[in-house]
């Protein structure tokens, strides 16, 4: 057994073998064993988003075609590259706490801390850029084109409702759907009967797209779905950094007051077990929601 | 248990396997390689596969950097066998509820677009319309 090494190195540290195991060794791989288990949860946790993803692209795939124009992909790969950094700093800080090097286990583990507060000052970047732009979900979605601020429902004059099914109203409620220009220019004007915020869902324009109108391939609706997508994903994936940050803090101050031994650093590996996941969930995500072509 | 692991014991009596820096710093740059591939991918005109391809190729390549980080930075590779068999089955329940999800949902796409030949006017999820 393993067991019988702290006998001759740090006895001392046995304290914190729990009654119920035989040794550190033991008490180890039965934290290891625990937290994968809590790690598969967190994946079928994600995965009903994934589903949620999968489900909603294969039937419009034409809105994630679209939609990902607005994202920025510099920003999706940079913040990538800061995650896979910090992946590497807490797998080095793992591998300082086995050797006993505490040290550098905290200055490893400052850095994991460093890149996380990265990673969420770019979200946050993003997520202003998108709350700026009205790239929003549900009824909170406004077009880029439009130059006044959503309509509230009760603003929305009644015959925009397509109530009635006259060849007019169907153009407007469909643009897409329409040959002639009429459709588009109601769109863009604000000053039109009917609000642009109205129209904004289903005449949108990717922002390097001419401003052609009419086309069944620069006219697409329900964008705003993709961005709930979007931030549900990015939204509940964000969270787990600001956890996963909450304890890679926690641990550093830790490793720092000289907690953890070889024989002892059950957090420190747990924690950065959390973190991996966090990055793995991330790697998913870049592709599947940023680089769309 | 771990009288016939011989990895956990190697390093100075450390508990768990002690991944060189090397095989740590390999990975990482494996997996900056492979991240500027899939943004590279996207930019290179004749390697666009079609929404389909382009989508499995991404895929693909995001299960290969998962899968490193899994191996080296988790250190699956140097765990006992039930820490993969945990993972392997979790991604089979993934695989059966995205699948079976996204069947259910083609065999009624027929009967939504005829609900929306009815009326052009109407689409289901459109919150605008009302």
């Amino acid at each position: 057994m393993i067991g019988n090494s702290p006998s001759t190195s740090a006895s001392a540290d046995l304290r914190h073998v729990a009654h119920h195991f035989e040794s550190p060794a033991q008490q180890f791989d039965a934290a290891v064993q625990g937290m994968w288990l809590f790690l598969a949860t967190e994946i079928l946790l994600f995965a009903g988003l994934f589903c949620l993803y999968a489900v909603f692209r294969a039937n419009n795939p034409e809105i994630f075609q679209h939609a990902h124009h607005y994202l920025s992909k510099p920003l999706g790969a940079l913040n990538t590259v800061v995650l896979l950094c910090s992946s590497f700093t807490v797998a080095a800080a793992v591998r300082a706490a086995q050797l006993g090097r505490s040290r550098q286990s905290a200055i490893l583990l400052g850095l994991t801390l460093a890149c996380g507060l990265g990673f969420l000052a770019v979200k946050y970047v993003e997520y202003q850029h998108k709350w700026k732009e009205g790239l929003l979900w549900g009824f909170h979605f406004r077009s880029p084109e439009a130059e006044t601020p959503p309509a509230s429902a009760a603003e929305v004059p009644v015959t925009a409702s397509a109530s009635t099914a006259g060849a007019d109203s169907a153009a407007l409620t469909r643009p897409e759907q329409s040959d002639s220009a009429p459709s588009a220019t109601a769109a863009e004007e604000p000053s039109a009967t009917f609000r642009p915020v109205t129209l904004a869902p289903r005449g949108l324009r990717a922002p390097d797209e001419p401003a052609r109108a009419g086309t069944p391939q620069q006219q697409v609706r329900n964008v705003q779905t993709f961005f709930a997508v979007y931030f549900l994903m990015t939204g509940l994936h964000a969270l787990h950094v600001l956890v996963g940050l909450g304890l890679i803090a926690w641990i550093t101050w830790r490793t720092w007051a000289g907690a953890f031994t070889p024989l002892y650093f059950t957090p420190v590996a747990m924690v950065a077990l959390y973190w991996h996941l966090v990055d793995l969930i991330w790697i998913y995500l870049f592709p599947l929601l940023y680089l769309i072509h | 248990m771990s009288t016939s692991d011989p990895d956990s014991a190697t390093h100075h009596g450390s508990l768990g396997h002690v991944v060189p820096l090397r095989v740590l710093a390999l990975t990482l740059a494996g997996l900056l390689v492979l991240t500027a591939v899939t943004v590279g991918v996207t930019m290179v005109p004749w390697l666009d596969l079609g929404p389909v391809g382009n989508l499995w190729v991404a895929l693909l390549i995001a299960t290969i950097k998962a899968a490193l980080v899994a191996l080296y930075f988790m250190h699956l590779r140097y765990e006992k066998p039930i820490i993969p068999i945990i993972l392997v089955v979790t991604l089979c329940f993934v695989i059966l509820f995205i699948g079976l999800s996204m069947m259910d949902s083609r065999a009624y796409q027929p009967s939504i677009r005829e609900y929306r030949a009815v009326d052009p006017t109407r689409y289901a999820p459109d919150l605008y319309n009302r």
